[in-house]
């Protein structure tokens, strides 16, 4: 038999029938739902009287919408709150579970999916939401789809899909000291740029990654997106068996023999071919900040703002020139002169546990800066804070003038009302730094946890490896 | 959805590579739960002056004049001309809806994201690749011509300039069907039950606790 693919291999357990053209029917394993994709997908499905073909995929959580200052204290603003009340009465009308606010297992769908044991190896996962491809960090099949599509697979557990193109992206060699999954994750963003992955399906591969702990597979995966690859995606190992084990909907017993013989398979095999091969030296990667409006404009902490004038193309040239206006910054500063108003630390980027540690460390005993105006803590679920707060990080975070708040995306997309103000600089630990993803005129700068709380503290960016 | 058929219509440029979803449309309009009347605040930010929210009287609104879509020339414009990447970000169909709902028809560039391109057919709404020396030819004549029209035609698989050029352009077999009918992909993929109940039976047995 041919060397197959780690998505080869999912792909082809999946698939359902082929038409000439290459359009396929995939089966849809788990389908993970929010507030804000699918109200119309529910609305289409009940004006043409159909039902979910399978309730049991399927798995709801209002993160979007839902306040981070208490949770108790429901949804101020009433177009939110109709959006979160439609969700629960959809998931009642169908029977579908749901995580509701005030629930600990509440939190941003892919930090809950994982968390809940509701992803698994081999599975294949959508949901109406491009951070999907978080999930493929256990060697599945993720990503996200639009409300048309939601709505498709409540009806029929399929997506209506074409094969992707596969590529490889080949890290080897030891991190460097607080360099971290996110770091990755915009270096080779910055590397390939983010049309670079169109058309694939993303597999990241190499000593650096087998290295990675989940919730850092996770980050990368999540970020594949932002080079365009709807799927990123990471072969099973130990690793990825040790982080189910025990988790509520994840198969006990018997099953999780079976399960794992099965997980073990769930790699490329050797000799298999890809379309492209990006290959990157970790050695070679510093700490990262993103100074344009999109995450491939991005340097190491130690560089300077790019000069237009030296851009590789006219178009390019135009989007720099546009980019340093948007943001409010000189063509050939340093990095670490960018001074912040606010910080971010959270969302389904990094919003876990290892997240919430990595910032913590470094706020340990420090204040944040005074020109500081916010910097705001985001655990990615309930669950994630309890245990945040059985390790005593709020106490840290508290200490320090972070202010600890419950789970939700929050001001990564600043659909509530955390978000930045016009001309506000943030340094955020998200995923997209687009002109008014953070509030109107806001201005972001994507970073790692460590270096958003090391800003935090210096009030501008600063090396992290020289603060631990 | 509705059926694409052969059309002319005056082209709108969009002259910056990345444009995303966001941009499209901004997130405090995703907080809607109906699918339609997002086309007053499709490119809300660049499109207005004053900070757009659901619910305001977008017609009292202070306008951009600097930005593209708001100049005399282009209105009514069914055609966006885009460049690279157009689409990239979010999975929000909102993007498309609010794209389609404005009036837009076909949108043309070098590439597009895939989420979002994806989303384009299930509402109507035309995505055409075209090679990069293309669009910017196409920007220059554009720019050259008030009322500049092309004409669209899905059947035929091009596009056909007043000056008499034919760009042909590539389109999935299966999705080109389903726009040219206005057929719903739901609809189709329930005439294939059977195959998905025999999938669904024989996954079960090989992997169980996926069904647990």
């Amino acid at each position: 038999m041919n060397a197959q693919t780690l998505y080869d291999k999912l792909w082809n357990s999946h698939l359902v029938r082929t038409e000439p053209d290459g359009t396929a029917l995939i089966y849809i394993d788990r389908h993970l739902v929010h507030e804000v994709t699918s109200p119309q997908a529910f609305e289409g499905l009940k004006l043409a009287q159909r039902k979910p073909w399978r309730t049991g995929s399927m798995l709801a959580v209002p993160d979007h919408n839902v306040p981070t200052t208490k949770h108790s204290g429901g949804i101020a603003d009433p177009i939110a709150r109709l959006q979160v009340e439609t969700l629960d009465a959809n998931c009642a009308e169908f029977g579908i579970t749901e995580f509701k606010m005030g629930d600990i297992r509440q939190g941003v769908v892919h930090v809950m999916g994982p968390e809940q044991g509701a992803t698994l190896p081999g599975m294949t996962v959508v949901c109406g939401d491009s951070h999907t491809s978080t999930h493929g960090a256990f060697a599945a099949l993720a990503h996200g789809i639009g409300t048309s599509e939601v709505e498709h697979v409540m009806a029929t557990q399929c997506l209506v899909a074409k094969k992707s193109k596969t590529m490889r992206v080949q890290v080897d060699g030891l991190l460097g000291k607080s360099v971290t999954a996110k770091d990755i994750a915009l270096a080779v963003i910055g590397q390939i740029g983010t049309a670079g992955g169109t058309g694939y399906a993303i597999e990241f591969a190499g000593s650096t990654i087998r290295a990675l702990s989940m919730e850092g597979r996770m980050t990368l995966c999540n970020m594949a997106i932002e080079a365009g690859a709807r799927a990123g995606m990471v072969a099973a190992d130990e690793t990825t068996f040790a982080y189910f084990k025990g988790r509520p909907f994840a198969p006990q017993g018997a099953q999780w023999d079976q399960a794992v013989a099965y997980w073990r398979t769930l790699h490329s095999d050797a000799g298999a071919k890809f379309d492209a091969t990006v290959v990157l030296d970790a050695v070679q990667i510093k700490p990262q900040v993103t100074w344009g409006t999109s995450p491939e404009m991005v340097v190491s902490v130690d560089g300077r703002v790019p000069d237009p004038a030296n851009a590789p193309d006219a178009v390019k040239r135009g989007d720099w020139e546009r980019a340093l206006i948007y943001m409010g910054l000189k063509a050939n500063m340093p990095i670490t002169e960018i001074k912040i108003d606010k910080v971010f630390i959270g969302s389904c980027t990094n919003g876990r546990i290892e997240d919430m540690r990595a910032a913590a460390a470094v706020a340990q005993g420090k204040k944040v800066a005074a020109n500081v105006k916010l910097a705001m803590v985001v655990p990615g679920s309930g669950l994630v804070k309890a245990q945040a707060e059985q390790e005593g990080l709020d106490k840290i975070f508290v200490a320090a003038g972070f202010e600890w708040r419950d789970p939700g995306c929050s001001m990564c997309l600043a659909m509530n009302d955390d978000r930045l103000a016009p001309g506000e600089r943030c340094a955020a630990t998200s995923n997209r730094n687009f002109e008014g993803r953070q509030g109107q005129g806001g201005r972001t700068h994507l970073v790692s946890p460590a270096m958003a709380a090391a800003a935090a503290i210096a009030g501008h960016f600063v090396d992290v490896r020289e603060l631990v | 959805m509705k059926k694409f058929t052969e059309f002319s219509g005056v082209v709108a440029p969009l002259d910056r590579a990345n444009v995303d979803t966001d941009a499209i449309i901004p997130k405090q309009f995703l907080k809607s739960i109906k699918r339609s009347g997002f086309g007053p605040n499709a490119f809300d930010e660049w499109r207005y002056l004053d900070h757009g929210e659901p619910g305001m009287d977008n017609s009292k609104r202070q306008i951009n004049p600097d930005f593209v879509l708001n100049q005399p020339r282009y209105q009514g414009a069914q055609i966006l001309l885009a460049r690279e990447n157009f689409g990239c970000g979010s999975s929000r169909e909102h993007a498309p809806w609010a794209l389609e709902d404005y009036g837009f028809r076909v949108i043309i560039a070098p590439s597009f994201a895939d989420i979002f391109f994806n989303n384009c057919f299930k509402n109507g709404l035309l995505p055409v690749k075209l090679d990069a020396v293309q669009v910017d030819a196409l920007f220059k004549a554009v720019a050259a011509e008030v009322g500049y029209k092309l004409k669209v035609d899905l059947a035929q698989q091009h596009i056909v300039a007043p000056d008499g050029t034919v760009y042909p352009f590539e389109v999935d077999a299966h999705r080109k069907h389903c726009l040219l009918n206005g057929l719903d992909d739901i609809g189709l993929t329930l005439q294939h039950v059977d195959d998905i109940k025999a999938f669904e039976t024989k996954h079960r047995a090989a992997q169980p606790w996926l069904f647990a």
